[in-house]
């Protein structure tokens, strides 16, 4: 039923159970792909922290390589992108450009205090996604 | 983004847009920087329009905005106070000058001898003098001019929750202008810090005398332009390539900032260079091709030439609260929540970059002291050469394992562990887990031999690497003279 999966991934602990789901929906079906998306929020401070674009993509490589790993382990065919931009808007703008047929998130991210001020991510991504949404608790 | 007509026509609608965005944004920084260098608003709005229109055609970084900036306007005060404008406009070309030859040169990738923390002592230095510059402007007339910034930074930070499509410090700058300019209160306003005038820029070269005194005066500042320049130029350069997942050419760009300058000096306008803040905004209102820097730069001097007169009654209070905002996000916060967690030695060479510059005033020293100093702390980390020693069963032959590298700075200690007075036959020096480096190594290599062999110890060398081998074989015996 799905065959292309958007899971946004920022490496905490939410982030894994939502690959785990995305994991088990991806295995009702061997043409499933996973879609691993990962927004860079701050491109300012990461290339300051890593000089240039390439150690910034490196730390970004890390963030979601729990993710990543869960789903080489699970031996599901998978696809890894990465966003620029604010996590909600820049994963609901990718989302319905590219047709997928759902998008799981995690409840909460890593940042909880931007989510008090900014709202959720995942509350967004349900509101304004045009596929199926999965919310992970 | 390869061909030249994608650069400029690929992503015509949201350039243009982008474009006008950012001239909007680019018009109270102009007016600030320009007072902070202490010259007339004119010399900034000049080199805020001729920048962008010129870096657009010849720039190596499509979608990057370019104009006065904060950090050059901070090097330039003490020239201006000392030896007035037409100094700066020289300054401005001479700087121009040079980074042509650093374009040239391709001098762009020896940008990786700066460290990280030198980058992050360099954005929070300049966030700390950019906010210094507003004291004045901010403190000590009164609440009246208190509350004007503080509605300014209220207008900033909370208008991008109404909308984002036109820049919050746009519509700061009009609402309190329109205040002050309707209620009458007497506050002091751009008008007071220089005449603006309503014309085009025109040609004319800076009036100095052209002779040695001249440039004695003018090159120490397009030293420090030159690098402050080009250090955040490409900076910026490297944080669109990220935002944007796309590559740039570096020396082009370094290139490009020199003619931007040149033009800029020739037609009145003070030297400038990428702009971090407001690349961040092109990109993130759509900008990508060559065509929005270009936009930027023509549609801030239509609104100058139309608007002039509504500009002069910009209050000063507004203007220091849009610079307070410049100088937050510039300063890097996370480098405040990391202080204590990277090595020690990164967070000394940050602080003493800020000191450096807080106290010279000027960026480029503190670069210059933030790379020594990591130089040095680099040395003596790396210095670090451990020996230990194994002696035979029958007490006559002794190997030492030499582990580390070998250098100027780390040959003297290891010296002393050797025992040349002890009773062998021969020792063996096994240099596997060691590299030379230099004539400093190869002499102290030397030394220790001839100091065996004076006791009447054989001396076996085992284990050079090739490249190690190769330079003790080119240095030894030529060094003995000394």
């Amino acid at each position: 039923m799905f065959k292309k999966i958007l899971l946004a991934s920022d490496g905490s602990e939410y982030a894994v159970r939502a690959t785990e789901k995305a994991i088990e929906v991806a295995k009702c079906n061997p043409e499933t792909t996973i879609h691993v998306v990962y927004v860079a929020g701050d491109s300012k401070g990461d290339v300051l922290q890593n000089w240039n674009t390439l150690g910034a993509q490196e730390k970004r490589k890390e963030k979601i390589s729990p993710s990543v790993e869960k789903i080489e382990a699970a031996n599901v065919k998978y696809e890894v992108k990465y966003l620029h931009g604010e996590p909600g808007p820049a994963i609901v703008k990718h989302a319905n450009d590219n047709d997928f047929d759902l998008v799981v998130v995690g409840s909460r991210g890593r940042n909880r205090l931007q989510e008090l001020v900014l709202g959720s991510v995942s509350h967004k991504v349900a509101k304004r996604a045009c596929c199926a949404v999965m919310i992970i608790k | 983004m390869n061909t030249v007509k994608e650069q400029w026509f690929g992503n015509i609608r949201g350039d243009i847009l982008s474009g006008i965005v950012v001239a909007l944004a680019l018009i109270p920084e102009a007016i600030a920087f320009s007072i902070i260098a202490g010259v007339d608003p004119m010399v900034g709005l000049y080199a805020s329009f001729l920048i962008p229109v010129v870096i657009a055609f010849v720039g190596g970084r499509p979608g990057m905005i370019s104009a006065a900036t904060g950090a050059m306007a901070l090097l330039m005060i003490d020239l201006v106070a000392r030896h007035g404008l037409e100094y700066l406009l020289a300054a401005t070309i001479l700087t121009g000058v040079l980074q042509i030859l650093v374009g040239l040169f391709k001098l762009a990738r020896y940008m990786k001898f700066i460290p990280r923390s030198v980058m992050v002592g360099f954005v929070n230095a300049l966030a700390i003098l950019i906010f210094e510059a507003q004291i004045p402007h901010l403190f000590g007339q009164g609440w009246l001019v208190l509350a004007l910034a503080a509605a300014t930074l209220a207008i900033i930070y909370l208008f991008p929750y109404i909308t984002t499509i036109i820049p919050s410090t746009l519509i700061a700058i009009v609402a309190l202008t329109a205040y002050t300019m309707f209620s009458g209160t007497s506050v002091f306003t751009v008008g007071d810090m220089g005449t603006l005038t309503q014309t085009l820029p025109v040609f004319l070269l800076p009036q100095v005398p052209i002779a040695y005194e001249t440039l004695a005066i003018i090159f120490p500042y397009a030293i420090s332009l030159t690098i402050v320049g080009i250090l955040e130029s490409l900076l910026t350069a490297t944080i669109v390539d990220d935002m944007t997942d796309t590559d740039s050419n570096k020396n082009r760009e370094s290139s490009g900032q020199g003619v931007a300058n040149i033009v800029a000096g020739c037609f009145g306008g003070m030297a400038g260079c990428a702009m971090i803040g407001q690349s961040v905004i092109n990109v993130k209102s759509g900008g990508r091709g060559r065509l929005s820097t270009l936009v930027a730069g023509i549609v801030l001097i239509l609104l100058i030439m139309v608007l002039g007169n509504i500009v002069v009654q910009i209050p000063m209070a507004a203007l220091a609260g849009v610079m307070t905002m410049v100088s937050i996000s510039t300063f890097d916060w996370n480098s405040l929540r990391t202080l204590f967690i990277v090595p020690a030695t990164d967070s000394i060479v940050m602080v003493v970059t800020v000191a450096t510059v807080v106290i010279t005033h000027d960026l480029s020293k503190g670069v210059f002291a933030g790379i020594l100093l990591s130089a040095i702390f680099f040395v003596s980390k790396i210095s670090k050469v451990t020996i230990e020693s194994k002696l035979d069963d029958r007490k006559k032959k002794r190997t030492y394992f030499i582990t580390g590298q070998l250098f100027f700075a780390s040959v003297t200690e290891p010296i002393a562990e050797f025992d040349f007075k002890e009773d062998l036959d021969e020792v063996v020096l096994d240099f596997t887990h060691a590299h030379i480096w230099d004539d400093s190594a190869v002499a102290a290599m030397e030394k220790i031999i001839t100091k065996f062999e004076e006791n009447g110890t054989g001396v076996d060398v085992t284990g050079l690497n090739e490249a190690s081998t190769l330079l003790v074989n080119k240095l030894r015996h030529k060094l003995s003279s000394h």
